[in-house]
C-alpha cells in the first residue's frame, strides 16, 4: 500500500531577505510611517489607543455589572419588599436586610414589607449579579455603569439604604423600565394577605 | 589678557558642551526614546507627570489668557507693518519716511519676537487650562521625576563585591562618553574682533580667533577612539565587581563585543582620513565645507553605513544589546546597580548616542557646514547657470546659524538612531561576532582598498570637481 505524501516546500528566504539591508529599510520605513502619522499627522488619522484615564473614560459595556443601586417607586420609597431573596442568594453574604411593616393606615400594610435597613458591603461583594437575578421586584440593579469609587477607608465601602437609593442608573433615572402596580391602582390585582389569594 | 581670555573661553566651551550633552540632550533623549517608541506602537508614552497648580493660580492664568492673545495680535500687526514698510524701502532704494531704516529693522525684530513669544505663552496657558490646572509639558517632566527617583533610591552595593571598582565602573563608563566631545567642532572659528561685520569669504583674518571646539588636537579622531575604548573597562570592571555571575557574564560579553567592534570602527573611518587627508575633525569639516559632504563621495557612503553599524554595536544598543537580556543574563553588568550609579550608566548610554550623532555628522554630513552659507553670508546658485543671489550675513549670525544647523543634524541623527533602536530585532551573540569578523571587517578593509584606488586613479578629484560645478 502506498501512502500518499504531500510534500510541502519549506519556505526559503529570498536573496533580498538574506541580504538583510532591504528588509531593514522596509522595517524602518514602516516604523517611520507609523511615527509620522501618530506624531505629526492630522488628528483624525492618528491611531493612538491610549486613553488618558481620569480625564477620558471608556464607556463600560451595556451589561457591565457596576455598583448596586436600589430602584425607587414613583413616590421615592424603595421598591424593595424585604423578601430577603437577594441576601439568601448572595454567595458572598454581603447583603444585610432588616425588614419592617408599613404603618397600619398605609395601603401597603399587610400586603408587603419594606427594608428598614439595607446594607451591602461592596468590599465583600464579588459582583456576581446573583442578587439582581434573585430579586422578584426588580428592586436591586447593577446597571449604574460605575465601579466603586476608590477610598482609603473601609467604612466608605459599606453602602447603606440611602446611598443605594441615591445612585442613578446609567440613563440617569432612579426608576426601572418595569411598571409597578401599587395597591389601590386600577391595574393592581387586589390580592393581599388579609383577603387571601 | 589673551591667557585669561583663552581660559575663560575654554571654560565657557566646556560648560556649553556639558550643558548640551548632560543637561539637555540626555534627559530629553530619555523622554524622546520612550515617547517615540510609544508613537510607533500607537501608544501615548510617558505624558502624565505633572505639577499641579493651586486653584488661584489657575484662575489667574485663565484671566491672563485673553489679554495675552490680544497683545500678541497687536504686536504681530506692528511687526507686519514694519515688514511691509521695510519691503517698500528696499524696493524704492531710499528711505523717505520720518523713521530710520535701522530702527524699522529693530522694531520688526523686537515686535515680531514679542508676538511669537506672547502667542506661545497663550498656547501654554491654554494647555494648562485644558489639562485642568496641571503643567504637563507633553511628558517632559518624566526625566525630572526619574532623576529624583534615582537620587533618592537606595544605593545598593553587593556585600561581597569590590566596593571601589563597583563605584568606579559607572564613572569610567560616563566620563569617556562626555570626553569625546572635546574634539568636536561646533561651528567654524569665531573671529572675536569682527563679530558684527561681514567678513570676506576667503583669506586669512588677523586678530583673535576662537576655535569653537574645546581642544584642537592633531590626533583628533584617534583621541575619540582612545577615550571611547576606556568605556570597555567601565563595563568589564562593573561586571567583575558586582560579585554576581550574570553581571560577570554580561561584563565579559560587553567587553568582547566592544573590543571586536572597536577594530571595525577604526577601520571604517580610515577611508575618511584618506579622503580628507587629516585626522583633525575641524579639518574634515572644513574640507567638506570647501568641497562636498563626505556621504556623497561613493566609497565614503559605504564607510558611513558600516560606521553606523559598528558604532551602534560599540554603544551596545539594540539590535546589538547583547550584554543585557532578561531571559539569559537578567540585566547583564547592570544587574546589581541601582540609584544614581545605574543612572550614570543610563546617562552614559544616551551621551554616547549624542556623541555618535555628532561624530557622524562631522565626518560624513559636513559638521557645521550649511549648504550655500559661506563666511560672508548666503549665496544661492543654480547648477549650470551663472545666476546667483547672495545675502550678506554678519559674522556672529553666520556662526550662530552654523551652530544651529549642527545641532539640527545631531537631533536628526539621534532620531534616526532611535528609529533603528525601535524597529530592528536583536542579533544572537554568535551572529553579532560573525557579522563583525566575517562581514564588516573584510568589507571595511576592501573599502579602504577601494578608496585608495579611487584617490590614485584621480576619480576623487574628478568627482569633487563635478560636484563643485553642480553647486
Ligand atoms: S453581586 Fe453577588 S456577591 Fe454582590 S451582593 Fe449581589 S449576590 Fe452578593
Ligand atoms: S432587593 Fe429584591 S430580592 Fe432583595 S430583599 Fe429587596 S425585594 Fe427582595
Amino acid at each position: 500500500m502506498t501512502v500518499e505524501v504531500k510534500v510541502i516546500k519549506k519556505p526559503g528566504r529570498t536573496l533580498a531577505e538574506q541580504a538583510y539591508v532591504p528588509e531593514i529599510a522596509k522595517g524602518l520605513g514602516f516604523a517611520m510611517g507609523r511615527f509620522f502619522k501618530n506624531t505629526f499627522g492630522p488628528q483624525a488619522k492618528k491611531e493612538i489607543d491610549t486613553v488618558k484615564y481620569p480625564e477620558e473614560k471608556v464607556e463600560y459595556p451595556e451589561r457591565f455589572r457596576g455598583i448596586h443601586r436600589l430602584t425607587q417607586r414613583s413616590d421615592g420609597s424603595p421598591r424593595c419588599v424585604a423578601c430577603l431573596c437577594c441576601s439568601t442568594a448572595c454567595p458572598a453574604q454581603c447583603i444585610h436586610i432588616e425588614p419592617a411593616e408599613y404603618e397600619p393606615d398605609d395601603p401597603r400594610h399587610g400586603y408587603e414589607r419594606y427594608p428598614s435597613v439595607f446594607v451591602i458591603d461592596e468590599l465583600r461583594c464579588i459582583f456576581c449579579g446573583y442578587c439582581v437575578e434573585a430579586c422578584p421586584c426588580d428592586a436591586i440593579r447593577m446597571d449604574t455603569g460605575m465601579h466603586m469609587p476608590p477610598s482609603t477607608s473601609r467604612d466608605h465601602f459599606i453602602y447603606d439604604k440611602e446611598t443605594l437609593l441615591s445612585i442613578p442608573g446609567r440613563d440617569g433615572t432612579y426608576l426601572t423600565a418595569n411598571p409597578r402596580h401599587e395597591p389601590g391602582d386600577d391595574t393592581h390585582p387586589g390580592i393581599d394577605r388579609e383577603r387571601g389569594h | 589678557m589673551t591667557t585669561t581670555f583663552l581660559v575663560t573661553s575654554s571654560l565657557v566651551k566646556v560648560l556649553v558642551i556639558l550643558l548640551i550633552t548632560v543637561g539637555v540632550f540626555a534627559p530629553i533623549l530619555i523622554w524622546a526614546e520612550r515617547r517615540q517608541s510609544a508613537m510607533i506602537q500607537d501608544r501615548l508614552g510617558p505624558s502624565r507627570a505633572a505639577i499641579v497648580l493651586p486653584a488661584s493660580a489657575v484662575a489667574f492664568i485663565d484671566r491672563a489668557r485673553l489679554p495675552m492673545w490680544r497683545l500678541a495680535a497687536l504686536t504681530g500687526i506692528v511687526a507686519i507693518v514694519a515688514l511691509v514698510t521695510l519691503t517698500f524701502v528696499a524696493l524704492k532704494g531710499s528711505n523717505p519716511l520720518p523713521i530710520s531704516t535701522s530702527s524699522l529693522t529693530s522694531s520688526l525684530i523686537a515686535f515680531g519676537a514679542a508676538s511669537v513669544l506672547l502667542r506661545a505663552g497663550y498656547g501654554m496657558h491654554s494647555m494648562i487650562i485644558r489639562n485642568s490646572g496641571k503643567i504637563m509639558l507633553i511628558g517632559l517632566l518624566h526625566p525630572v521625576a526619574d532623576a529624583l527617583k534615582f537620587i533618592f533610591k537606595e544605593d545598593f552595593v553587593p556585600p561581597k563585591g569590590d566596593k571601589l571598582l563597583f563605584s568606579l565602573g559607572p564613572i569610567i563608563a560616563l566620563i569617556p562618553a562626555i570626553g569625546a566631545f572635546a574634539v568636536i567642532p561646533f561651528a567654524s572659528s569665531l573671529h572675536w574682533d569682527y563679530l558684527d561685520q561681514v567678513l570676506p569669504r576667503t583669506g586669512e583674518i588677523a586678530g583673535l580667533v576662537v576655535p569653537l571646539q574645546v581642544a584642537s588636537l592633531n590626533v583628533g579622531i584617534l583621541f575619540i577612539f582612545a577615550i571611547a575604548s576606556t568605556g570597555i573597562i567601565g563595563a568589564a570592571i562593573s561586571g567583575y565587581a558586582s560579585d554576581n555571575k550574570f553581571s560577570l557574564l554580561g561584563g565579559i560579553r560587553a567587553a568582547s563585543q566592544m573590543v571586536s567592534y572597536e577594530v571595525v570602527l577604526g577601520l571604517t573611518l580610515v577611508p575618511a582620513f584618506m579622503v580628507y587627508a587629516s585626522l583633525r575633525l575641524e579639518d574634515m569639516a572644513t574640507w567638506q565645507h570647501d568641497h562636498v559632504w563626505g556621504i556623497f563621495v561613493p566609497p565614503l557612503t559605504l564607510a558611513a553605513v558600516t560606521f553606523v553599524v559598528a558604532a551602534i554595536a560599540e554603544t551596545k544598543r539594540v539590535p546589538f544589546d547583547l550584554p543585557e537580556g532578561e531571559s539569559e543574563l537578567v540585566g547583564g553588568y547592570l544587574t546589581e546597580y541601582s540609584g544614581m550609579k545605574f543612572g550614570m550608566f543610563f546617562m552614559g548610554e544616551f551621551v554616547e548616542v549624542v556623541s555618535l550623532a555628532a561624530i557622524f555628522s562631522v565626518i560624513f554630513l559636513g559638521g557645521w557646514d550649511v549648504p550655500f552659507l559661506y563666511r560672508d553670508g548666503f549665496e544661492f546658485s543654480l547648477p549650470f547657470v551663472s545666476a546667483s543671489y547672495s545675502v550678506p550675513v554678519v559674522h556672529w549670525l553666520v556662526v550662530a546659524i552654523q551652530f544651529g544647523v549642527f545641532l539640527f543634524k545631531i537631533v536628526a541623527l539621534i532620531w534616526f538612531q532611535l528609529m533603528i533602536r525601535w524597529s530592528l530585532p536583536r542579533f544572537r551573540y554568535d551572529q553579532l561576532m560573525s557579522l563583525c569578523w566575517k562581514g564588516m571587517l573584510p568589507l571595511s578593509l576592501l573599502n579602504i582598498l577601494a578608496v585608495g584606488a579611487f584617490i590614485l586613479s584621480g576619480w576623487l578629484d574628478g568627482w569633487v570637481a563635478f560636484f563643485e560645478k553642480l553647486f
